[in-house]
């Protein structure tokens, strides 16, 4: 029920509630997208036919970096 | 996108974890870290570090009540059109199940989401249309948004059974049936509200919780956080889901639950009610309330009792106190062919879990 599937969006309506995702490989499904504010090329977590939240691109690319730091930090307390 | 696989510090992790001996109980709320858990098997990787998880009311279809189930049954068999989930469809009621009544001829749909259900009614306006509301925060602002932006029409109404997840986790710790350790909050539904709303949990109750999301690294590291909150004695909410969770949470959606629901106190099946656990339509858009709009054809349900399939364990595991493998039913009388109660029925119900992954 919670399971939310990361996208692009590549596409938006012009009624401004609607845009077009792309889950890669080809799929791409209309999302409403009154729950958020986008732009074109923002990557969404889409839950239930709407995008619930912005991916910020840079923290997930620094997730792991992240961790490990966390990691080695937590050993010298 | 981006991987987060990464084994040599998922190794990392684990090695520092059983090199701290612990022996911890947590509770985590989601059927999607639940699937993590099974799929990679971290369940009996952690146990062997000391650490059982195991999945709470974290499952929106396994909790909605035998009665809200009995609801949606009686406006289908009363001639309306039932829209809802793909797994709310296959819950067995008293006798019988949305699925079952359709072969009898009633008009049951299922939909991807809400705005599915408005269509069908937009495109059968001679039909009575009732979306089975089910969820939890990540799916409440959804039917929110439904009501205030898609001007839904007149044939449209919804059956909420909305629930809110801080509630149920204050309701299990004050049951006291079930020692925990820490708590690992469903990243979704905290996408929606952030992290403040679990804040009372560590404070009044001394309660580790970390916000984890759903990749294997994320539930190790989770587990990481929480153990290493209790080896310095303290207990506060941690968000190891930053690249997606915010500390004020999705503010946009919060303002459509706020605007069209009101919490109201619920029962959740396997618990006694909850208070402030449900989220009802406002009076404000009581014409989209199907309990209002259809109260006459639901009367006959007001003064009934409702119970559980004998021998059904649904309810004791929804608050921790068994696992699917306890339950006699398990595999034999109950499987996802043949489900006895909610949790084999629903992809996020543990016992669904369990058996889908055993099976391989």
């Amino acid at each position: 029920m919670c399971l939310a599937i990361p996208g692009k969006i590549v596409e938006i309506d012009k009624d401004k509630e609607h845009a077009i995702v792309d889950y890669g490989e080809g799929t791409k499904r209309k999302a409403n997208i009154t729950l958020v504010n986008v732009k074109i090329g923002d990557y969404v977590l889409v839950h239930a036919g709407f995008a619930i939240e912005v991916l910020n691109e840079k923290d997930a690319q620094e997730t792991l970096a992240l961790f490990r730091e966390m990691l080695s930090a937590g050993e010298d307390v | 996108m981006f991987s987060l696989k990464d084994k040599k510090l998922a190794d990392e992790i684990v090695s520092k974890i059983k090199k701290l001996d612990v022996n911890l109980k947590f509770m985590h709320v989601c059927g999607t870290h639940q699937d993590t858990l099974v799929k990679n098997g971290l369940d009996i990787l952690l146990k062997d570090c000391g650490i059982e998880i195991g999945q709470g009311p974290g499952c929106p279809v396994c909790v909605t009540t035998p009665k809200e189930i009995e609801e949606m049954l009686l406006l289908g068999r009363k001639g309306k059109t039932v829209t809802s989930f793909g797994d709310m469809i296959n819950v067995p009621g008293e006798t019988e199940s949305l699925r079952s009544i359709r072969s009898e001829g009633c008009d049951i749909r299922t939909v991807y989401g809400i705005e599915d259900a408005v269509e069908i009614a937009k495109s059968n306006p001679e039909k009575e249309v009732v979306f089975m509301a089910v969820g939890f925060e990540t799916t409440a602002p959804t039917t929110a948004s439904v009501i205030l932006n898609n001007n839904p029409p007149d044939n449209f109404s919804i059956l909420s059974c909305h629930r809110t997840i801080p509630e149920a986790l204050k309701a299990i710790i004050e049951m006291g049936e079930i020692k925990l350790n820490g708590l690992i909050e469903p990243g979704h539904v905290s996408t929606i509200i952030g992290s403040k709303p679990y804040e009372f949990l560590s404070k009044d109750y001394n309660v580790p919780q970390v916000i984890a999301g759903f990749e294997p690294i994320d539930i190790l590291m989770g587990a990481w956080m929480l153990v290493q909150q209790i080896e310095k004695g303290k207990a506060f909410v941690q968000n190891e889901y930053k690249r997606v969770v915010h500390e004020e949470g999705n503010v946009k959606a919060q303002k459509a639950i706020k605007e069209v629901f009101y919490s109201a106190d619920l029962e959740w099946r396997g618990f006694p009610t909850i208070p402030n656990s449900g989220l009802l339509l406002n009076d404000k858009y009581e014409k989209y309330d199907a309990r209002k709009k259809f109260e006459d054809d639901l009367e006959e349900l007001q003064e009934k009792e409702f119970f559980e399939h004998k021998g059904c364990r649904c309810g004791e595991l929804l608050r921790g106190l068994a696992t699917p493998k306890e339950c006699p039913l398990f595999g034999q009388a109950c499987t996802p062919e043949t489900p006895v109660g909610p949790c084999m029925v629903s992809i996020e119900g543990s016992c669904n879990i369990e058996y889908r992954y055993s099976e391989k």
